[in-house]
């Protein structure tokens, strides 16, 4: 081999520097592991800055009658009862916690009167439960992570004279194999950015924290970086993926200018009060609130608008309907011709409240949309639709570790990249802490099993040259296909035929279609050297988008109903049949997507019967209800 | 429509700006076009980019000499028929067309110290008010794009001045600490002026004037810590009086006479520090040095060399143990 590659040894290694990804290190790090942190980006840059509106906690700061309980029901309210329910436990149990943690690592979160963490209205979520900055609550996550990371490197550089003597961070570094002996992690195989230069990193543990997948799709608030690599990753390592069918669309995306389409205007726009028009100005919410719903939300927009101030006695408005709800209704008044000459509706706050008011609670959104778009949202309404904006779906992984499933050992994952938490459709707010409570499980855990290993699993010379081999193929096409078309055409496949609304007819045309783009892009090419070369970087990441929006198009199309982030215009309904069914997809020896159906996990007594039986009876089946009685009963 | 752009393409061996015409449509921004480039001329032009909406500070680039976000630089706030030229960040090393080396940033990121825990407060238990946060707030808003690292003539040009001086970027990280309601440590302002180098900083306000998040940099965190400063360090009769009353060899020195502060000081000192030049209410004077562009012109003048030689400074850092 004449390719220098640099070799480094960690015990574990993060791949992904989001919010999971380093809350995943802190705990590596502080459980006494060598650790080494993998960023695409730069450090500090991750997708978790986009994040708006808040992270989800039942602290009970400004409602004392919030707690995990109420959350957990949310939450499987939320994901229409597919979620996994013990992660959605751990969740509920375990976000308040770690939100005080992130105090002690110097955020600083809006405080209520008395001094405590302030927390907000939003969709879904019964009490006000988000702890907030702003509406830049993300960057201040990322920015407090990354900062503890620095004084935890500080710590070690006081005792050895080296700042990364512990934990290192890879800055603009991507993976693109993982390496294997046996069923064991051994090491993850990549490149600087920079550079151009290979790196392997010999570790016993992986926890994949790489975030989602939107750049497959054409209107997405997702960046460059969401390929879908951890997905593909684990694929290849032999874990699985679940419920990939599951893209949230989230109901406010920018529509115009064309240059900033996809980019997301928080959630809180709604939840501070406002509202949602069609061309016609009318309020029409109000006309697709469904029947498990029907309780919870005001019928006339009297009641809606009383409740912003007095929410103990009046029900919350139409517009905080969960996220899927909210963008089918935008997509039904687009396609019936009320939409705005860009293609969305109006989303308006100048006639709801003071400019100063607007310009103090939505900052940053005051700031997108003046410089974005030259909109001034204390004077006009925005214009917004549905972009893709985050996969429910990802690594099937054992909630209380991390660990993922499959034929692998020594593999984790946290954040977006697992599956199972939300469900069909995640509340928003629920991302954020998730990633905190997630993140810091994979990194325990992935701490816990490298002390268990008896002998450190070893990297195969062979695997290496033939990872330095994939990663310079599309060098050496000098005539191969243009990786920008490719990513064009994929976003084209996905965004018509795997999007929003899906049908039988459309979902194979769209599986054949990839097919044809998997032959394609076998063959893609990159001019221009290793050095900073962004098209080599994309024609690497399409097989990763490839593969993952396979396991999407698959799941879609074997699924036969319409759940959360996955409507099929073919069955309109729920199905509490389906509701019992999580679809895992492989990759074969071949490398084919293999796709199975698997039961989902069965919620223990004390749990279910947290919900009303009337409730339950919209999403299970008549046998699962007469086990409900039976524990209900025994619970009296 | 197709429109005129000139892009620096190269790396640290070299490089030239090179001619593009480029479609350009309504509601674009300046990194809608370098992404155009790449998917139809370009497909190897490096340019760092995230969210393209302004909010994690990656696409920081030089737009016809001024330090901006590609993502936010609307293309309908140029003329028609005007050339955009576009180059990379002018203080960091270049690596590739438009991607620099900022570890530079990283570096001094690090040695900046990091929040310190009110000992004994439990996680859960950190009671602050909103107000008292609020002034810290307005730094954790920081995206860190450093234009303002970039902007600073400090180190703009002036690769020497890099070892002892952190940046605009790091002044506000000590000030956000130092405001925080909770932090245990006390000498932050100390910190920035002995070790930052906050004192190299003569408040031009090219920082303020280029941050996309609108952070006052100079008014609420750099002159409010040098503000402190001067008045614990540099009080001229709280300097005069810890002067006289020590006994490190000060007895023989003449008396001071009238206002020059200096002459209290022996000679065999190379020179004494001068206090800084405040006004009748013992502030600083904010003066502002405008420029046509941010980054412009050097306030110290062109053919002002740093670090200066020796003899010529008038100034020491404090050492925390001496004075």
């Amino acid at each position: 081999m004449t390719t220098r590659i640099e070799r480094h040894h960690y015990d574990v290694v993060v791949i992904g520097a989001g919010g999971a990804g380093l809350r995943a290190a802190i705990e590596a790090r502080l459980a006494g592991k060598r650790t080494a942190i993998i960023s695409k980006s730069l450090f500090g840059k991750a997708h978790t800055v986009m994040a708006e509106g808040g992270a989800a906690a039942a602290m009970g700061n400004v409602n004392s009658k919030d707690n995990w309980m109420v959350h957990f029901r949310d939450t499987m309210r939320g994901g229409k009862f597919l979620n996994n329910f013990r992660m959605a436990e751990l969740h509920a149990k375990e976000a308040p916690e770690r939100i005080w943690e992130l105090e002690t690592y110097g955020a600083l979160f809006d405080r209520t009167k008395d001094g405590k963490i302030s927390q907000r209205n939003f969709g879904g979520h019964e009490y006000p439960r988000l702890a907030h900055v702003g509406d830049r609550t993300g960057l201040e996550l990322i920015r407090t992570l990354q900062q503890k990371i620095v004084s935890l490197q500080q710590e070690d550089f006081a005792e050895t004279g080296n700042y990364d003597a512990k934990i290192r961070v890879f800055s603009e570094t991507t993976i693109t194999e993982l390496l294997l002996d046996g069923d064991r992690v051994a090491g993850a195989f990549g490149y600087y950015r920079e550079t151009g230069e290979f790196i392997l990193l010999e570790a016993p543990a992986v926890v994949l924290a790489t975030g989602g997948v939107g750049r497959s799709y054409k209107v997405t608030s997702n960046s460059w970086e969401y390929t879908g690599d951890g997905h593909a990753l684990a694929l290849r390592a032999g874990a699985t993926l679940i419920n990939m069918e599951f893209l949230q669309f989230h109901p406010t995306g920018m529509v115009w200018p064309p240059s900033v389409k996809g980019i997301l205007v928080t959630e809180s726009v709604r939840g501070d009060g406002g509202v949602l028009k069609n061309s016609d100005g009318k309020r029409f919410m109000f006309n697709y609130v469904p029947d498990v719903f029907r309780r919870q939300y005001a019928e006339t927009e009297e009641e809606a608008d009383r409740w912003y101030t007095d929410p103990e006695n009046n029900r919350r408005p139409p517009e905080l309907l969960p996220r899927d709800e909210v963008a089918r209704a935008i997509n039904s008044e687009v396609k019936a011709g009320r939409g705005t000459k860009s293609g969305g509706v109006f989303l308006d706050v100048s006639t709801r409240m003071p400019a100063e008011t607007i310009t103090r609670r939505l900052p940053s959104m005051y700031h997108q949309f003046k410089e974005l778009a030259d909109v001034d949202i204390t004077k006009e309404p925005m214009e917004v639709g549905p972009t893709c904006h985050y996969v429910m779906g990802g690594v099937e992984v054992e909630p209380d570790s991390a660990a993922a499933f499959g034929h692998v050992q020594g593999l984790f994952a946290a954040g977006e990249v697992s599956g199972g938490m939300h469900g069909s459709n995640r509340l928003g707010g629920n991302s954020l802490s998730d990633l905190l409570v997630f993140g810091k499980r994979a990194g325990e855990h992935a701490a816990a099993y490298t002390d268990a290993l008896a002998k450190r699993p070893k990297v195969a010379t062979g695997d290496v040259e033939a990872a330095v081999d994939t990663a310079l193929a599309p060098l050496s096409r000098t005539d191969g296909e243009n990786p920008y078309t490719l990513q064009q055409d994929l976003q084209a496949v996905m965004g018509d035929l795997v999007g929003i609304i899906r049908r039988a007819g459309e979902l194979t045309d769209a599986l054949k279609r990839l097919q044809e783009l998997k032959v394609r892009v076998a063959n893609v090419g990159a001019t221009g050297g290793r050095k900073y070369n962004p098209g080599w970087h994309l024609a690497l990441d399409l097989r990763n988008m490839l593969v993952v929006s396979e396991c999407t198009a698959k799941a879609a199309l074997e699924r036969e109903e319409s759940r959360g982030g996955h409507t099929r215009e073919d069955f309109p309904k729920m199905s509490p049949q389906w509701r019992l069914l999580n679809l895992v997809c492989s990759l074969d020896d071949s490398g084919d997507v293999h796709l199975e159906r698997k039961p989902v996990p069965k919620m223990r007594g004390e749990l279910i019967t947290l919900f009303d039986r009337a409730e339950l009876a919209k999403y299970l089946t008549d046998d699962e209800l007469t086990e409900y009685d039976a524990a209900a009963e025994e619970a009296k | 429509m197709e429109r005129h752009f000139r892009v620096w393409r190269g790396d640290s061996s070299g490089g030239e700006i090179q001619d593009f015409d480029v479609e350009v449509n309504e509601g674009e921004v300046v990194l809608d076009i370098i992404h155009r480039l790449q998917a139809t001329q370009t497909p190897d032009l490096a340019c760092r980019w995230n969210c393209k909406a302004g909010k994690c500070g990656s696409c920081s680039m030089e737009i016809n000499g001024q330090p901006r976000l590609g993502c936010m630089t609307r293309m309908s706030t140029f003329e028609e028929d005007e050339t955009v030229t576009i180059t990379p960040l002018r203080t960091f090393p270049i690596i590739r067309d438009l991607v620099t080396d900022v570890s530079f940033n990283y570096e001094k990121a690090r040695e900046t110290p990091s929040f310190a825990p009110p000992p004994g407060v439990k996680p859960g238990d950190y009671r602050m008010q909103q107000i008292d946060v609020e002034r810290s707030q307005e730094f954790r808003k920081c995206i860190e794009c450093f234009l303002c690292q970039n902007t600073c003539h400090v180190v703009r040009d002036h690769e020497e001045n890099k070892a002892a001086f952190s940046g605009p970027r790091y002044f506000i990280r000590a000030a956000e600490l130092d405001m925080h309601p909770l932090d245990d440590r006390a000498d932050r302002k100390e910190y920035a002026q002995a070790q930052q180098g906050l004192g190299y900083c003569n408040i031009t306000k090219c920082c303020t004037e280029v941050c996309p998040e609108h952070i006052k940099i100079t008014d609420n965190a750099i002159i409010p810590m040098k503000e402190r400063v001067v008045d614990q360090r540099f009080d001229p009769l709280v300097w005069l009086g810890r002067k006289i009353f020590r006994r490190d060899g000060m007895e023989n020195a003449p008396a001071p006479v009238g206002a020059g502060v200096a002459a209290a000081v022996s000679a065999s000192s190379s020179r004494p520090p001068e206090p800084p030049p405040v006004n009748a209410d013992g502030k600083l004077d904010v003066a502002e040095l405008l420029s046509s562009q941010a980054g412009g012109p050097s306030p110290f003048g062109d053919d002002q060399e740093f670090p200066l030689a020796t003899g010529g400074i008038t100034y020491h850092h404090p050492e925390p143990d001496k004075d």
